[in-house]
């Protein structure tokens, strides 16, 4: 059983942070006793909110620990930087909405990937997102 | 680290050993190009077994790749993805589009060698 305390704090600041992350993200996941199929989901929706703090926000700073809700045990991803912010968020949670020439699947997709997905962000105040999975 | 090409019958083989960052995925990307032209090779397996993630940025990637090389005159095959990374993909709304798969570097050959049969190669 891993220690319920557990906690990493990572500071994303270039792309080579996005591997770091989803690789630690995969193996506190892993020590958590996730399957195979939702470690990969949970490694991808780690790097895709990373990816995007690189690529819209510049530098931020993302935390995974080990969580809990009754019985159940997770883990619990938050990212956060002060970067430009988003418009329109619910526009920037639609399937294929890009400001750029990405697909637009990142925000989306992520939601669709874990058991909980919040993001709170302003125009020139950053974005927040938080998203959880449940060890079934 | 750069991903190793082989030239093998008319095509080429990339295998990526682990998870590339975007200067290493661009490299792959300009490499390819070049070695097509010079091999003058009908078709490019990109091995993709050893990935354990293949996000938005990843496949994006992947896409452009295809796309150049078939500028180039190349076939593109896609091989060796695994089961938990393709389940991800789906899950996530990502498609490789237009890029062939295979299960493994076998297949890859034999769908090139049966596109080369086609009459497909260099424009
Ligand atoms: N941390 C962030 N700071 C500012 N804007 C953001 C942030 N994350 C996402 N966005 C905005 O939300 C949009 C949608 O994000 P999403 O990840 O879904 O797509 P994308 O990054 O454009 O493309 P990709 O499919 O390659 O991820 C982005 O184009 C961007 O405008
Ligand atoms: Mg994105």
């Amino acid at each position: 059983m891993p220690a319920l305390s557990e906690e990493r704090r990572l500071p994303i600041d270039s792309e080579g942070d996005i591997i770091t992350a989803r690789q630690i993200g995969r193996e506190m996941a892993s020590r958590l006793g996730f399957s195979m199929s939702d470690l990969t989901l949970i490694a991808t929706a780690i790097s895709e909110v990373t990816r995007n703090i690189v690529d819209h926000a510049g530098r931020g700073e993302i935390d995974l620990r080990v969580c809990e809700n009754g019985k159940l045990q997770g883990i619990c991803i938050a990212a956060h930087d002060d970067g430009p912010g988003i418009e329109d968020v619910e526009l920037a949670m639609q399937d294929g909405y890009s400001s750029r020439d990405g697909l637009g699947l990142g925000l989306p997709g992520s939601r669709r990937i874990m058991d909980e997905f919040v993001i709170e962000s302003e125009r020139g105040k950053g974005t927040n997102i938080v998203m959880k999975k449940w060890k079934p | 680290m750069r991903v190793p090409i082989l030239k093998q019958e008319n095509f080429l083989i990339a295998s990526v050993q682990s998870a590339l960052s975007d200067v290493e995925w661009e490299r792959l990307r300009d490499d390819l190009a070049d070695q097509v032209g010079r091999h003058r090779s009908y078709g490019v397996i990109v091995d993709i077994s050893a990935l354990d993630v293949l996000d938005s940025f990843a496949t994006r990637t992947l896409r452009s790749i295809a796309y150049i090389l078939s500028l180039r005159g190349a076939k593109t095959v896609v091989v060796g993805m695994q089961p938990d990374v393709a389940y991800s993909m789906v899950r996530l709304g990502l498609s490789l589009e237009h890029i062939e798969t295979g299960l493994d570097l076998e297949d890859g050959l034999m769908i090139l060698r049966e596109s080369l049969k086609g009459g497909a190669g260099p424009v």
